[in-house]
């Protein structure tokens, strides 16, 4: 067990855990922050998708040991209102069926948007294809990222 | 214009008025003849708690509260069930509010999610119910007015009587309203009348998704709760011996318990838990057949070829008719095991106290799970309480119970409240698959391309009737057999969405493009003379409907631009299922001499589209799950277990594997039979179709990738 000062969403937050806890179970069992997704555990689907400096990143295979100081934000942390222009462009796509993988598909798109605010659809693509969504909303996913680049 | 519509005797109005002057219509659907009415308090109707379950509400407010009683997984019926009820109350939409209602048998019936089976089976109720509610306003708007019902009309949560310009909000009428007699019948609106169903309403849930609340079962968590993982063995093996040394010495476990095949580890946090379940050593021995894929394509061939099968359906003199035949054509089809695979893997909370257990939870059938625990447990259904969570996915998977009553297995043996998480691994080893199933196809035609004789024999692993004997094309041909085997094994297989039909519909419609083609005609006008011929003289019975099969296939051709372009190679398949009809057509183009998979175009007839945006996803999320799992998800075994085990090997559709997808609805008026699921049946086929139409190479088994048919095809996806 260690202690680990995080970064998370503006605030600090001190945990006593593994070392190899993965960031995702910090979140969710340790902090409460359940909007990060488990799906697969081994980075392959996009549900547990975090900030970490601003960068998309898994956070079901990071180590709370290899955070140190960086900035952490999670969903509940990417907007105070529930108004950041991509989850505003997907309320208004109406994007979701189950919903699960949605979160990790947002915060995916928004650093995408935060690194390349008008990205053509090809990157957006090559941004998106790393989150799986199982119900098959790849179609809106696509149209919410242009919508949220224009309207940002 | 309204239709009168008579009540349903089946179902029992409640009206309650309070105090306070809220107006509460709860709807009894457990079909006894003296239902249990209960009388709410002024503070169970005002705190519009979740145990009060009611259907529908209005305050004095004038705000609405609409409890949805179905599991919501993605299908979207949490926002479509309670448009049907604002339509009919002419409710201002902006002011209702929606609740998951929980498991409750006396307040509602059939709360399952399954079968594509919610909107048709709830349709007339949730009508009845809005309808019922506007009945009462309009009436005691009457009263206060002192004018005939007959000069008022409703609108956005309003009665106004045109005449004086005088507009009553609903809010001000409940309390009057909730004195009246309730009518026995109400008028219903005609389709066309509809403000609210056939437009696009957001998800009602979208808010709380995306900003990550906590609304699935893996999101519970409640207080003194530890949680658990489960090793669960091989099929076909059972525990000889159990070291959990290793296990036990992670920081964090508690304990580790052996139950029922299964060892448990217990803990306070998952991370853990996923360590030490790893840690365990566990020597199993067999306990009946330990099988491996091989075993399965030996069982096939023996089985086709020699096995006992069960006669489904029998016209005519199938002998005699493939003796006569001028050209017989024969091909066999066969699909693996799949994984249901949900984003959110299975997961249960239970807290058995004494007698009596609390269940909190995603499940499809909450009412079974309620079931099966009671039957462990040997006490009455009434001790048990169920909590509906929002699913995160199901596809079939969640219609079992089996991860429900392990949760209150171990709550028991533990005495605390539990979460049980299943890992990835532990979701895609741990049952109930879609089963492996293998078709023999033959047609006998004669000399004029006529199929005068058609035999079907499937095989299958633990999949039941392996046919769908009473569809097309049974009815179209003179001398039909359709014949199912089953093997049963010990690998757990359940419905996976579209059962039997997800793969059936691809074999079939394949093998009738093959037909079509020996018999020198083109495949759509080759169905539609089958059609014809069912319709104008059916052989034996026919469970479909042939002039909205055909209506399908008629405008899918049109909308497809079939035949139209000699550049664009088409793929065409039609299915009936789950009460619906829908055609695709696959376009392939040929670009740098590579085929690209440009587009698929979806025609579907699930009568009156009560929500469009959730609908057009239904379908397009059909085809794109039916599409992935047809061309990259395959599902091998060795030994009792699954050789893929997360999505590192167990391949599921991405977004740049997705085409253009073209979405049209039939509007014919019928009442709504369902989409959750009769989109996916059909994507298969249109794509071998135009698969075959471009490489003249014939995909019999799924997935595509991996058939050597396709192993020098470098089939690209673009869309537009």
């Amino acid at each position: 067990m260690a202690n680990y000062s995080l970064k998370i969403n503006g605030e600090t937050f001190n945990v006593d855990v593994e070392e190899d806890t993965p960031l995702l179970w910090v979140l969710r069992d340790h902090l409460g922050l359940v909007g990060t997704k488990y799906s697969c555990g081994i980075a392959q689907c996009g549900a547990c998708t975090v900030h970490l400096n601003g960068e998309a990143t898994f956070s079901c295979t990071l180590p709370v040991s290899s955070v140190g100081s960086d900035e952490v934000t999670t969903i509940e942390g990417l907007s105070k209102e529930g108004d950041h222009p991509v989850q505003k462009a997907w309320n208004e796509v109406d994007v979701a069926q189950c919903g699960y993988c949605q979160a990790g598909q947002i915060m995916t798109a928004s650093a995408l948007l935060k690194k390349n605010p008008s990205p053509s659809m090809a990157e957006i693509e090559d941004a998106m294809n790393r989150n799986l969504c199982r119900c098959g909303t790849y179609h809106k996913i696509r149209e919410a990222v242009a919508l949220a680049a224009k309207t940002k | 214009m309204a239709e009168l519509l008579k009540s349903n005797r089946r179902d029992f109005l409640k009206i309650a008025g309070t105090a306070a002057g809220g107006l509460f219509i709860g709807f009894y659907w457990s079909g006894c003849d003296s239902p249990k009415m209960q009388v709410l308090t002024d503070e169970e109707v005002l705190s519009q708690a979740h145990n009060f379950n009611s259907f529908l509400s209005i305050s004095p407010s004038g705000d609405v509260v609409i409890y949805s009683p179905n599991p919501e997984l993605g299908q979207n019926i949490k926002t479509s069930f309670p448009m049907v009820v604002a339509e009919e109350l002419d409710a201002d939409w902006e002011k209702v509010r929606v609740f998951q209602a929980h498991l409750d048998n006396d307040k509602f019936d059939r709360q399952v999610t399954g079968g594509s089976g919610a909107m048709p089976h709830s349709w007339e109720r949730l009508r009845n119910a809005g309808a019922t509610a506007k009945f009462l306003l309009v009436s005691a708007a009457a009263a206060q007015l002192d004018v005939d019902a007959s000069e008022l009309t409703t609108e956005k949560g309003q009665v106004i009587h045109s005449k004086s310009g005088k507009k009553i909000p609903y809010g001000d009428l409940v309390t009057d309203a909730s004195k009246l007699d309730v009518p026995e019948e109400v008028p219903l609106k005609n389709y066309k009348d509809f403000k609210i169903i056939g437009t696009p309403v957001k998800n009602v849930d979208n808010k709380a998704m995306f900003t990550g609340q906590p609304i699935y079962g893996l999101d519970i968590y409640r207080e003194g709760m530890v949680q658990a993982m489960i090793q669960r063995p091989p099929f076909g093996m059972k525990i000889k011996s159990v070291d959990d040394s290793e296990a036990r010495k992670i920081a964090d476990i508690t304990d580790v318990v052996t139950f029922n095949n299964n060892v448990a580890v217990v803990g306070d946090s998952t991370w853990p838990l996923m360590k030490a379940k790893k840690l365990l050593k566990i020597d199993y021995e067999p306990d009946g057949n330990v099988e491996s894929t091989e075993d399965h394509d030996r069982l096939f061939q023996d089985l086709m070829e020699k096995g006992k099968a069960q006669v489904m359906r029998q016209d005519g003199n199938v002998d005699q008719a493939f003796g006569n035949a001028a050209k017989v054509v024969t091909a066999e089809y066969q699909c693996p095991f799949l994984s249901h695979s949900p984003m959110e893997p299975m997961n249960f909370f239970a807290h058995v106290k004494g007698d009596k257990v609390e269940l909190v939870g995603p499940t499809q059938t909450p009412d079974r799970a309620r079931m099966e625990t009671a039957q462990l447990l040997d006490i009455p259904t009434e001790n048990i309480s169920m909590e509906l969570t929002r699913l995160g996915g199901g596809f079939g998977r969640r219609l079992r119970a089996d991860f429900v009553v392990e949760a209150v297995e171990l709550s028991k043996i533990l005495d605390k409240p539990v979460k049980v998480t299943w890992s990835r691994e532990d979701d895609m080893t741990g049952g109930a698959y879609r089963p492996a199933v293998r078709y023999k196809f033959q047609a006998a035609l004669d000399d004029s391309g006529k199929m005068i004789g058609y035999k079907l024999r499937g095989v299958g692993i633990n999949a039941g009737n392996t046919t769908r004997e009473n569809n097309f094309p049974s009815g179209s041909v003179d001398n039909l057999l359709i014949e199912s085997i089953n093997h049963n094994s010990p690998i757990t297989t359940n419905a996976w969405r579209a059962p039997i039909t997800n793969f059936l519909a691809y074999a079939e419609q394949s093998f009738l493009d093959e037909v079509a083609l020996e018999a020198g005609k083109d495949p759509v006008s080759f169905r539609l003379e089958l059609m014809d011929r069912a319709k104008k003289d059916p052989v034996g019975e026919i469970h479909y409907d042939i002039d909205r099969m055909k209506g399908v296939v008629e405008m899918a051709a049109e909308k497809s631009n079939w035949g139209k372009d000699s550049n664009v190679m088409q793929g065409f398949s039609v299915y009936f299922s789950h009460r619906s009809y829908v055609a695709q057509v696959a376009n392939i183009e040929m670009e740098d001499s590579q085929p690209v998979l440009k587009k698929i175009t979806a025609v579907t007839d699930c009568g009156i589209v009560v929500n469009p945006t959730g609908a057009n996803q239904q379908v397009r999320g059909g085809i794109v799950d039916g599409m992935g799992h047809a061309m990259f998800t395959n599902m091998t075994f060795a030994n009792g277990l699954p050789n893929q085990k997360n999505f590192d090997t167990y391949r599921l559709i991405r977004m740049k594997e997705v085409p253009e997808i073209d979405v049209h609805f039939v509007d014919n008026g019928i009442d709504p039979t369902g989409l959750g699921e009769p989109a996916l049946p059909p994507t298969g086929g249109a794509i071998a179709n135009a698969i075959f139409k471009a490489t003249g190479r014939r995909l019999r088994s799924q997935p595509f990738i991996e058939q050597k048919e396709f192993s020098d095809i470098k089939l690209e996806i673009k869309r537009a």
